[in-house]
């Protein structure tokens, strides 16, 4: 009997920060940089006699994902107390959504090799955020709590397992970071544990003989947070279950095993089992008592729907149909909606959309880098932009200049035209002024020029450069070259 | 005439006329608890210079032509579970919170400090108002004024106890399945539950999230319905609490309520019940009817066993949770010898808690645990419903619905706490008011052969506490069971 082929069936649970300025159940400020134990109040304190206040802007922007995701916004959606014991949870239990949440039956659409996948959602549900917990370094007995993290809204979206490989999961949490960014949903800043994943893998093992796919126990791993550490984690579990099964297939199995909560070390790039089937928690949840279950007003669903703006995917997608790009540049184009605003505007304007994504992808996204702002930050408008690749596809100025012109629109703010009038900076085509530098370029180069009627042609683009110099740039380079060739004798 | 034998009404009108002022009845309230609480032992802590400092500002802001406030000098009690940010501790009468000290304000001592009164101290309680006796406070148990032997009911049973020995003449209690009815009962004073939703429990320390509620107590029905007009009203901070308008309670309190029908349930007059109860309750029914009401018997099948049973599941299910947070590690009591983390909860937790409390906790804990939710917390709900379609039918019917308070007078200090079962069905008449969410009043109806107060319980629909209150005022004014002084306050000076 050959051995089954062993697919790699993966789920993700994404937490993600919203982006509100205050707490889900308490006015506290969201902030990442204060002081430990500054932002805090008897409410996220959860000290006696508290009782939370339900954000609206918190389950304004959990709607507004979910909807983007394609999910169903249900009647009703509900809170819940899940329990349990952690210093880290001033309550012991962590308020969140267990059977009612605020979005269900969803997808996202990632690219994959070969095309477009689609990777179901599960639910999206809302959940408070617990404190950090940081234990003694010295090797001493003590921990300390900074709670100024506590209450801070979660999102959570659960995927179903219809992701097969590290690649995919990689592609999924990328392209869920892009869609919350684009929405203005999340800033989902890794470094600030905006944004963390829990992978679900299993290998299916052939089909059984009831005819029903069969699996290796399910390895949930807790709390990655980079793209990195999840796409790594992944690869990791995908070859230890195949460890194991195949030193094991009778007894490697779901049925057997059940689910196990396994923790990533991310240094030496390896899991390690944290509880197991038997140790699993009860976290006993039960209907918030202290909050109203939120009764979405139909109308104001669809006002949110209808002010989602178009997402990545579709605009992708559209940028490589309406304007021609490759598929490369329509995705870097995208990746960021400010900068596919800026460039939608750009490339309508000059009627150029290549030209106009060149200049985006290179020379915009050169200034962003260099000063580490957003489009925000940008001194030049898409219009500014447009005027001034208006200015070389009309042959007015060729690119060099045109970079020349844009960096002094960066320093000046002064339009393109304006610096190429006061600067005389439009391009040489007189033939007799090109003629005659030509010549000169000649006489003063015999080398070259006897090179290339040798027949080194590499010498030409020598002499053009030559005569580039001498028009300080400014001379009209495919005239050049024609002259160039004349006077050669070509 | 002594100021503590004024009702809070009465000293109202007698400040109004300059008779009375704010720093008089403060110190007749001190002195009264300086005379009588060393029996009674109503009160947890009292803290007679910042009461006396408090009055002083409240006569002068009279003085100066401010508009009094509803509780103008009037000295109140707190139940010891409403969170006062004034230095005082709030303990819930928990070895586990011994000394803490609350940053803020609970919204009713909001409320009451805003209408000016004077908080003399706050009120002893069954360890986080989980008992009908008082006895479960991790403190001292507190005693009946009308027999020091005995009970004053619970888990109110300070507040309660510091109004009938008239150390105070209001009060706030908390009732999550009687808490305020039945000790009001048991120490012959007026306690009010209000509606769900229709006080805000912001600062209340959670017992049963789903049935707590905050309610007055007085010595009349006029001076309940003077604090519930103070405390009641919507609070943004308490999403369960109601944007109900809120009536004026005092204004057509005298208007006996015509043609009225009262409801008598027969499952409030079965097994169990006290013969003396039954009589002065009989007895009171008779007086309505001698003033015109129409009395209507009626059934409400789940009221009673169904209502003991959900209720210990639904309070003890919420107790569980909302009780999780006292581990040592935030604040209150933390045990001193452990191990390590686990360890230190555990001992914390075990050393803390008193045995009810622990009790209750395993119970929830059991009753929200995977695989027994259903049968248990669902099903609890169920039942809960099911009370609820029981009284909504009723007030198809009747006005208000009438019967004892409790099955039996104050019980002997001691007398049930070995059998917490027995303890549980002094509740047998009035958690099914907290499962369906109405409102209910105890009021004075009477006394037994051995001179121990029977309460008469009256509920209403929700949000029906005007007419809870008239109804209440029309028995009131037929009988003086108000003016009797209990034998603890007899020679007092």
């Amino acid at each position: 009997m050959s051995a089954p082929e062993l697919t790699p069936t993966i789920g993700l649970e994404v937490h993600m920060h919203l982006a509100t300025r205050t707490k889900l159940f308490c006015g506290c400020e969201v902030a990442y940089d204060a002081p430990p134990n500054s932002r805090v109040c008897p409410v996220c304190l959860g000290l006696p006699g508290v009782l939370p206040v339900m954000n609206e802007k918190a389950v304004e922007l959990a709607v507004r994902m979910a909807l983007a995701l394609g999910c169903t916004i249900p009647d009703l959606a509900k809170w819940d107390r899940k329990h349990y014991y952690y210093p880290d949870l001033p309550k012991n239990y962590q308020i969140s959504q267990y059977d009612q949440p605020l979005g269900v039956g969803g997808f996202l659409e990632i690219s994959v090799e070969g095309g477009v996948k689609r990777i179901g959602i599960i639910r999206v549900h809302l959940e408070e955020d617990a404190g950090k917990l940081m234990h003694d370094e010295g090797g001493g007995n003590s921990s300390v709590v900074d709670l100024n993290r506590t209450g801070t809204p979660l999102l959570e979206i659960v995927s179903e397992p219809d992701m097969n490989s590290p690649e995919e999961v990689r592609a999924y949490s990328t392209a869920l970071r892009q869609l919350a960014v684009y929405l203005g949903v999340g800033h989902c800043n890794m470094q600030l544990g905006q944004m963390r994943f829990e992978p679900n893998i299993s290998l299916r093992i052939g089909t059984g003989p009831d005819g029903k796919p069969r699996y290796t126990p399910i390895a949930e791993i807790k709390n990655l947070n980079s793209f990195r550490s999840v796409e790594r984690a992944v690869a990791f579990e995908i070859a230890r279950h195949r460890e194991e099964y195949e030193a094991d297939p009778q007894g490697y199995t779901l049925e057997r095993l059940g689910k196990q909560t396994r923790g990533w070390i991310d240094d030496r790039e390896v899991t390690f089992l944290q509880r197991s089937k038997e140790e699993a928690h009860d976290y006993r949840y039960f209907p918030e008592p202290d909050l109203v279950p939120f009764v979405p007003d139909r109308r104001w669903v669809d006002e949110i729907r209808a002010s989602l703006p178009e997402l990545p995917e579709a605009r992708r997608r559209r940028f490589i149909e309406a304007y021609g790009l490759p598929e490369y540049d329509a995705g870097v184009l995208t990746a960021d909606r400010e900068v596919a605003d800026f460039y939608e505007t750009a490339a309508r304007l000059c009627e150029d959309p290549k030209a106009a994504s060149n200049w985006v992808m290179q020379d915009i996204s050169r200034v962003l880098n260099e000063r580490k702002v957003g489009m925000a930050g940008l001194p030049i408008t898409p219009e500014a932009l447009a005027e001034l690749i208006r200015l070389v596809r009309a042959g007015t100025i060729n690119r060099n200049i045109g970079t020349e012109v844009f960096d002094k629109m960066l320093e000046s703010g002064r339009s393109a035209l304006e610096i190429v009038e006061e600067e005389s900076l439009a391009q040489t085509s007189d033939a007799g002024e090109l003629e005659a530098i030509v010549e000169k370029v000649i006489a003063d180069n015999p080398g070259p020029a006897e090179d290339y009627r040798g027949g080194k042609e590499k010498a030409l683009g020598r002499l053009i450069g030559e005569a580039m110099k001498a028009s300080g740039g400014k001379a009209n380079p495919q005239l050049v070259k024609e002259i160039l060739l004349k006077k050669l004798g070509g | 005439m002594n100021a503590s034998d004024l009702t809070a009404i009465q000293m109202r009108e007698a400040m109004g006329k300059g008779d009375l002022c704010a720093r008089e009845a403060t110190e007749a309230s001190l002195a009264a608890i300086d005379q009588t609480d060393a029996k009674v032992r109503a009160f947890l802590s009292t803290d007679a210079a910042a009461a006396r400092r408090r009055a002083q500002e409240i006569d002068r802001r009279l003085k100066a032509g401010e508009t009094p406030g509803l509780l103008a000098g009037v000295p109140v009690a707190v139940k010891d579970n409403m969170c006062t940010a004034d230095g005082r501790a709030t303990t819930c009468a928990s070895r586990i919170l011994e000394g803490w000290k609350a940053p803020y304000n609970a919204h009713v001592v909001e409320r009451l400090l805003a209408e000016g009164a004077v908080i003399v101290g706050k009120t002893n309680l069954d360890e986080f108002a989980m008992g009908s006796s008082t006895e479960n406070s991790g403190f001292e148990a507190t005693c009946n004024p009308w027999d020091l032997n005995r009970v004053p009911g619970g888990s109110s049973g300070g507040s309660a106890a510091a109004v009938a020995a008239r150390m105070v003449p209001v009060a706030l209690g908390s009732d999550t399945g009687g808490s305020i009815r039945q000790p009001a009962a048991l120490c012959g004073v007026v306690g009010l539950k209000p509606t769900y939703g229709r006080v805000s429990r912001y600062g209340l320390v959670a017992f049963a999230s789903s049935l707590d509620q905050i309610g007055p107590f007085g010595r009349t029905v006029a001076d309940a319905a003077l604090v519930l007009q103070a405390i009641a009203g919507h609070d943004p901070r308490d999403s369960t609490s109601v944007a109900e308008p809120v009536p004026d309670y005092l204004a057509r309190l005298e208007e006996p309520l015509e043609p009225l029908r009262i409801g008598v349930p027969k499952e409030f007059f079965g097994e169990g019940l006290d013969a003396q109860v039954e009589r002065v309750v009989r007895e009171a029914l008779g007086v309505y009817e001698r003033l015109g009401a129409e009395l209507v018997e009626l059934s409400l099948p789940h009221a009673t066993d169904y209502a003991i049973a959900a209720y210990y599941i639904v309070a003890t299910s919420e107790a569980s949770s909302n009780l999780a947070r006292y581990d040592g590690v935030h604040y209150g009591y933390r045990s001193s010898d452990h191990a390590d983390m686990i360890d230190m909860y555990m001992r914390t937790r075990a050393e803390g808690f008193g045995d009810e409390v622990k009790r209750r906790i395993m119970l929830g804990t059991y009753a929200l645990s995977a695989g027994y939710y259903d049968a248990y917390y669902k099903k609890a709900l169920k039942v809960r419903r099911l009370i609820r379609e029981d009284y909504e039918a009723a007030f198809k019917r009747v006005d208000v619905i009438v019967g004892p308070t409790s099955p039996t007078p104050a019980f002997r200090l001691g007398e049930r706490t070995a059998d917490p079962l027995a303890m549980y069905l002094s509740d047998v008449y009035t958690v099914s008011c907290n499962l369906a969410a109405i409102a209910g009043i105890s009021i004075p109806a009477g006394f037994t052969k051995a001179g121990l107060p029977v309460g008469l319980q009256i509920l209403g629909n929700v949000f029906s506490e005007e007419k809870l209150l008239r109804v209440a005022r029309m028995y009131e004014r037929e009988t003086d069971w108000a003016a009797r002084l209990p034998p603890v306050c007899e020679g007092r000076g």
